[in-house]
């Protein structure tokens, strides 16, 4: 009789006496498996990364080589259209723009979450499920609908081609996913520390402060990375509710193609500036953002 | 998490959040319903038509044609998304440097701008510059997003996955990472198979952040729009014309206010309607595992 342990990722730990199978096979056939995982995720990731791969790389070509001849990499490397954009003030400002405007979403979003996600992680109060659901229906909302509507709303208020705007804008749909998500984190802080902190004398405005926010430090953080995120990536709105004061990169961007034909190493520029802003962001939060993801859930 | 304390002073926290929400989200509803039974002709001019805009807008053939595209746009990109990414996810690395590196390459496509996604495939995808389309030439196959619909689809398909199966990954990811090592122990104990553990470890721990990637796919695929408009830009002809670009086209572009405003309500309904049923699952779900309680 072969007993053989399958699965076993850390087996070597286990061994039992049943087995037949040497600790030094079974490691083999561990480290055979975990290569072949290796390389589909390798194949994987390279997929993934060709389509940005040929963004960057055509970012450094000119526009004679781009449409020339076909080069897999920039054979005269050229930093031209990255000091094109750095030199030209209607281009960087569309960065400016809208980082401005993603920075005054996260900062209002937060202010007004951070309540109201308390108050739905730990008590119930009248019309509580219906106001959950309300919220997310908004998450849902199709920014295409409420377009036409958005305009004639900021206008009429003269609000119009402002960062306020565009930042009030996405709190329609930032509002409901921060809620979501920092009510996963807090319900999972045990409410004896609330009951706790008010026996010891805090109220609640200072405990809620000096004590609860720190405790879901690592939600707020991954709160603030999907709040940048759809509020980086959305353009529609955006798009609709400025003119040229607070106008987007992504407007911006489309002046790139022109009646004489597209500017595309200029456009592959512009695209591979709106990428980095997203992997800094990631990157500080990479330690907490897998619990992130399941919107504080598992 | 159980046991809430009833309170109606909670209201007071709830407040601000409402009142900027209620902002952006009711007053615009509002009016989008005012259009929606009315003929405007001018400031001064208008006509209340009833359900009119309404009946013409289900019996329009290529609004109907627009959404039977959408509908199997997400279920494709669906039948594609949540397998892969439940696979990426097994497959990720769990601990070291390396767990870090394949996490931050997998979230990219995520963060960048949606109509910067179109811009990519567009370079990507052209037959004179682009690497994909210029290899596919070089290797005979007749590929050419702005002539052949089906290559159309099949990109638009394509850069959907690319884009949002990470979101479909980093969930199913997070799902496994809470399953507990004793779990995995016992299972090796009893000498379980790889499928075994999958069918009856895994997969029943992921169900709760797979609904949630069901229903965020399902409800960001509904509403596509700066991907396949720069993309393909809605063409050939119309055969990727999903409905938030047809609404698009009609409010903006040619201002027609009250059959567009019978449309978007429409749209937002099937919409609520969906993820009433998937509000209503993820509740069930949560009240089976905390019987005294949950949201």
């Amino acid at each position: 009789m072969s007993y053989q342990l399958e699965n076993t990722q850390r087996g070597e730990k286990y061994t039992t006496i049943f087995s037949k199978v040497t600790p030094a096979q079974r490691r083999n056939r561990n480290a055979r498996s975990r290569w072949r995982a290796n390389c589909l995720l390798g194949l994987y990731l390279i997929l993934m990364i060709l389509p940005i791969y040929w963004l960057i790389n055509m970012s450094l070509q000119t526009n004679s080589e781009i449409l020339g001849s076909m080069t897999l990499w920039p054979q005269n490397l050229t930093f031209d259209n990255y000091i094109g954009i750095f030199t030209n003030s209607s281009w960087y400002m569309g960065y400016v723009n809208s980082m401005l405007y993603v920075a005054m979403n996260m900062l209002i979003t937060i202010c007004v979450a951070l309540p109201a996600a308390y108050a739905f992680s730990r008590f119930t109060f009248i019309g509580d499920k219906h106001l959950f659901f309300w919220l997310l229906t908004n998450l849902m909302a199709p920014p295409a609908v409420f377009l036409l509507p958005y305009f004639q709303l900021y206008y009429s208020v003269g609000l119009f081609d402002t960062h306020i705007a565009v930042a009030l804008a996405h709190c329609l749909f930032n509002i409901p996913l921060a809620i979501w998500i920092l009510e996963g984190f807090m319900s999972s802080v045990p409410k004896e520390i609330d009951e706790t902190a008010y026996i010891d004398g805090y109220s609640f405005p200072r405990f809620f402060v000096k004590i609860f926010i720190p405790m879901i430090r690592s939600g707020i953080g991954v709160t603030l990375f999907f709040l940048f995120m759809f509020s980086w990536v959305e353009l529609l709105l955006a798009r609709t509710l400025t003119a040229t004061n607070a106008q987007p990169i992504g407007m911006i961007m489309t002046r790139t193609s022109t009646a004489s034909g597209i500017d595309w190493g200029t456009l592959a520029a512009a695209g591979v500036l709106t990428i980095i802003p997203g992997i800094l962001v990631v990157y500080f939060v990479r330690n907490h953002i897998a619990k992130g993801f399941a919107l504080g859930r598992t | 998490m159980n046991n809430k304390v009833p309170n109606n002073r909670a209201w007071l926290l709830v407040l601000p959040m409402l009142v900027l929400v209620a902002f952006s989200a009711i007053i615009p509803l509002m009016t989008v319903v005012n259009y929606s039974v009315q003929d405007v002709l001018g400031p001064n001019a208008r006509f209340f038509t009833g359900t009119e805009w309404f009946e013409s807008m289900l019996n329009d053939s290529a609004l109907q044609a627009a959404f039977l595209r959408q509908i199997s746009f997400s279920l494709i990109i669906l039948a594609i998304q949540i397998p892969l990414g439940i696979g990426i996810a097994l497959i990720m690395p769990k601990r070291g440097w390396q767990a870090s590196a394949v996490l931050i390459l997998i979230t990219l496509p995520l963060l960048i701008p949606w109509n910067v996604v179109g811009s990519i495939w567009q370079i990507f995808t052209r037959g004179d510059i682009g690497l994909m389309g210029w290899g596919l030439r070089e290797l005979g196959v007749d590929y050419n997003i702005t002539r052949n619909a089906g290559d159309a689809w099949v990109t638009i398909v394509l850069m959907d996955v690319w884009h949002w199966t990470p979101l479909v990954a980093m969930l199913c990811y997070s799902g496994l990472r809470s399953i507990p090592e004793a779990y995995y122990q016992a299972a090796r104990i009893d000498r379980a198979s790889k499928w075994a553990v999958f069918r009856y470890i895994q997969l029943p721990k992921l169900t709760n952040v797979l609904v949630i990637a069901v229903l965020l796919r399902f409800m960001h695929s509904f509403m596509i729009y700066a991907e396949p408009f720069v993309l393909t830009g809605g063409g050939p002809g119309s055969a990727t014309t999903f409905l938030s670009q047809s609404l698009t086209t009609m409010a903006v572009g040619q201002q027609d206010l009250g059959p567009s405003a019978a449309f978007s309500l429409i749209y937002f309904l099937v919409i609520l309607l969906v993820s009433w049923v998937f509000y209503t699952t993820i509740m069930h779900m949560q009240k089976d595992k905390h019987p005294h309680g949950g949201a």
